[in-house]
């Protein structure tokens, strides 16, 4: 096991202007869970590739434990990427299906057995180890697979989008034995994915890339709570943020009729700015008598909550196509009814405010 | 409904039966061919004259080998040829069903299960593993980063004294503007446990006799490998006074079958020292020069073989000084076509037109030497026939040496 530290890691590729990973410092604690997440071009499977060798890394270090692998060949710097192929051996048994790679690296047999069976016991294989792979399940044969990198006992393990490939059956199986399994190797674990649900469900730490630059590294529920920048809100969260963009007045953000109130402290960070964007979770709204007055166009009961999906009211047709959805998710038996027009009210304090030139967090 | 993807469309394929699990397919609809390992269902079907294979795999994964394998065949790499993707598939209840992804069945291909029945010879599999060396190479040339180099991914023709290998899962592959080494390294890591498995599960199957070592083999095809990529893509430098070395550099390419598009040559100021990288080089060398005089369609290995018997001809027949193409016409009509014809057309699935031709010229070879005489092809194509193409395996759809409890 070990730690792993991206310090200023830069991959230009050839012929590209701009960098795929820009300078990227990132830390990752010796048995951490790390995701790396963030939309297409993010940069996250670069940066991976570069931990594993793949891809050269232009600029910074990048070092594994103590060891500067910068320059390693991927064969040398002790990781496993997990899930790459497994096709399984139909004329070797379970055991040797999981074990074979290490006869080659002429590990020797009492250790493979021991290795091979302290795998099988982690991953519940135990009674299948004999058999030949014809007899287990698709779930059973995953295990087998993740069974390969884990009887090599790597330094780390890394896994690029894995379940991507898996039906959508096995998908939420694995995504939970892939996070208990982590827990239970303590291997540190560099995991990239595009789907922030399955980011924040399984990583300790997060870290969310767009454009080859790390826009926040921290623990899902900080993410949620406190995003760094506009990018970070609004990619953070199913349904995501609503972020409402309006002018500021005294007080507050002018939104339609209403002043949404906001810190004098806030407002200060924001001089010379004249609008901010305001980023409102759809669970932090209520129906009040108070707040920012909407039409609604859709209504969702879901037995435990109503989601109501509206546009702000008052605003002219062409800026109505223009204006951002608005999702609440509010208390069932809540007024507002589609077609109808409600006031959503919201506790100031769970508000985000965003700078719109700097794009940064400003409450 | 179903939704056919396909750069051909073909109506036949429209009365199959896409609202059943492929895997729940009646037998009558199937064709019995191995199956390489695949963690998907995996079948093969009969369409006209075409034997397709059919695969069962999530629509993303489907999309992205099918156009893999596009871009393959686009630049001429070896591999299997796709057909198309069938999408929107739904059984009788409602459930969606996996995409299948449909690509060709290379005719005359051997996967290399069938080849390795007992007693096989270690310079056969040192055969297999070159061919995949050159499979490799080429891939790796164009910026295929494979991901899952393996036997079992590979489908192997003969080319005469040789095999040519054809790529048949690219699922896992990735193209790159360019290889780092690092990818080309983690391809070879992942060949070299990939081929210790398979060889291991021969081993299990008892189709592997001793003396046989795995690792040594494996260690040996990765060190060919590397020569190979050093004469395709190293830098040499030599003295200016021995400029016939770049001559004898492309010399080698051609020899291995390669054909030099574009050669970086940089002097320094005063000429004193060259140096030369190729920078673009074509497999397919002796392949397109048989196909420009001939038009005959061959492998590599086979296309050397009869161009080695056109020279011959060319020599022997006292037409040196004629244009090379026009006595190339008169082979074609005077000495391949008339031999070709005399092999019983009910044979034609033991063995592609250009290994027959080969072999036949192997087997006149030999009888000319027992009988010490020049014996003519023509003569020598009934022995051969009768004594040897008659008593082959039919290898057209290669069901040969193929075992049922193998299928998984």
């Amino acid at each position: 096991m070990a730690t792993v530290k991206f310090q200023g890691a830069t991959r230009i590729y050839p012929g590209s202007d701009h960098p795929a990973v820009d300078k990227l410092d990132l830390e990752i604690g010796d048995g951490e869970f790390m995701v790396l997440v963030g939309p297409s071009g993010c940069g996250k499977s670069t940066s991976l590739r570069m931990l594993a060798g793949l891809e050269e890394v232009n600029e910074g270090n990048i070092f594994i434990g103590e060891r500067d692998v910068t320059d390693l060949p991927p064969k040398d710097r002790d990781i496993a990427m997990v899930f790459q192929n497994y096709a399984l051996y139909p004329h070797m048994t379970v055991a040797d299906n999981m074990g074979f790679a290490l006869k080659m690296q002429n590990v020797p047999k009492a250790e493979r057995e021991q290795r091979v069976m302290e795998a099988a016991k982690l991953l519940g294989l135990e009674e299948y180890l004999s058999r030949k792979p014809k007899a287990l399940s698709g779930g059973q044969r995953q295990r087998v697979a993740m069974g390969r990198a884990i009887v090599r006992q790597p330094q780390v393990f890394l896994m690029d989008e894995p379940l991507s490939n898996l039906d959508a059956k096995l998908r939420v199986s694995t995504r939970t034995q892939i996070a208990a399994l982590q827990t239970r190797l303590g291997v540190t674990t560099v995991y990239v994915t595009h789907d922030q649900v399955e980011a924040m469900t399984m990583g300790h730490r997060v870290a969310v890339m767009k454009d080859g630059l790390l826009q926040q590294v921290d623990s899902p529920l900080t993410l949620y709570h406190q995003p760094a920048n506009l990018f970070v809100a609004g990619f953070i969260g199913s349904p995501a943020m609503n972020l409402l963009t309006g002018r500021i007045v005294e007080g507050g953000v002018q939104m339609g009729d209403y002043v949404v109130p906001v810190s004098r402290e806030v407002l200060e960070k924001a001089k010379g700015e004249e609008t901010l964007t305001l980023g409102i979770r759809p669970e932090t709204f209520s129906v009040a008598d108070k707040g920012i007055a909407v039409d609604v166009s859709v209504v969702e009961e879901l037995g435990s909550d109503t989601y109501l999906y509206a546009t702000q009211s008052g605003l002219a047709d062409d800026e109505k196509l223009k204006a951002a959805q608005i999702v609440a998710r509010v208390a069932t038996g809540s007024p507002g009814r589609q077609g109808g027009a409600v006031r959503l009210g919201v506790d100031p304090e769970k508000i985000h405010i965003f700078s719109n030139e700097s794009q940064l967090r400003l409450s | 409904m179903p939704k056919f993807i396909s750069a051909t469309p073909d109506s036949r394929l429209l009365p199959f039966p896409w609202d059943t699990a492929l895997e729940e397919w009646p037998a009558d609809l199937l064709v019995a061919l191995p199956r390489g390992l695949s963690r998907h269902v995996v079948r093969f079907i009969q369409v006209g004259d075409s034997v397709y294979a059919a695969k069962e795999v999530i629509e993303h994964l489907a999309d992205h080998e099918y156009r893999l394998l596009q871009d393959l065949k686009r630049l001429g790499c070896p591999a299997v040829e796709p057909i198309g993707i069938i999408t929107g598939r739904r059984d009788k209840n409602g459930e969606d069903l996996d995409p299948i992804l449909l690509t060709r069945h290379l005719e005359f291909s051997l996967p290399y299960r069938s080849l390795f029945t007992p007693g096989v010879r270690q310079e056969t599999v040192s055969r297999l593993l070159d061919a995949m060396v050159v499979l490799i190479a080429r891939l790796h040339l164009i910026g295929f980063q494979w991901g899952d180099v393996s036997l079992s991914n590979i489908l192997f023709r003969r080319d005469a004294s040789a095999f040519a290998a054809y790529l048949v899962d690219a699922e896992t592959g990735r193209m790159h503007p360019q290889l780092t080494d690092g990818q080309r390294e983690q391809d070879l890591d992942i060949a070299r446990t990939n081929i210790f498995g398979d060889f291991l599960d021969l081993q299990a199957a008892g189709m592997l006799l001793d003396p046989f070592d795995p690792l040594q083999l494996i260690d040996s095809t990765i060190r060919r490998y590397e020569e190979l990529w050093k004469e395709l893509t190293g830098v040499e430098e030599f003295a200016g006074t021995q400029r016939e070395r770049i001559e004898g550099r492309v010399r080698r390419l051609n020899a291995l079958g390669f054909d030099v598009a574009e050669m970086d040559i940089e002097t320094d100021s005063g000429g004193a020292t060259i140096r030369i990288q190729p920078k673009v080089v074509d497999a397919g060398h002796h392949q397109r020069r048989l196909m420009r005089l001939t038009g005959l369609d061959t492998e590599e290995n086979q296309a050397r073989r009869i161009l080695n018997a056109l020279d011959s001809y060319r020599f022997r027949s006292g037409q040196s000084q004629v244009a090379e193409a026009v006595v190339a016409h008169k082979w074609l009509t005077e000495v391949f076509e008339p031999v070709m014809a005399s092999v019983p057309p009910e044979l034609g699935a033991k063995r592609e037109p250009a290994q027959v031709f080969h072999e036949l010229l192997d087997y006149r070879w030999y009888m000319s030497q027992r009988e010490d005489r020049d014996v003519p092809l023509l003569e020598a194509v009934n022995g051969y026939v009768d004594e040897v193409l008659q008593e082959l395996p039919d290898e057209a759809l290669g069901t040969e040496n193929w075992d049922e409890s193998e299928d998984r």
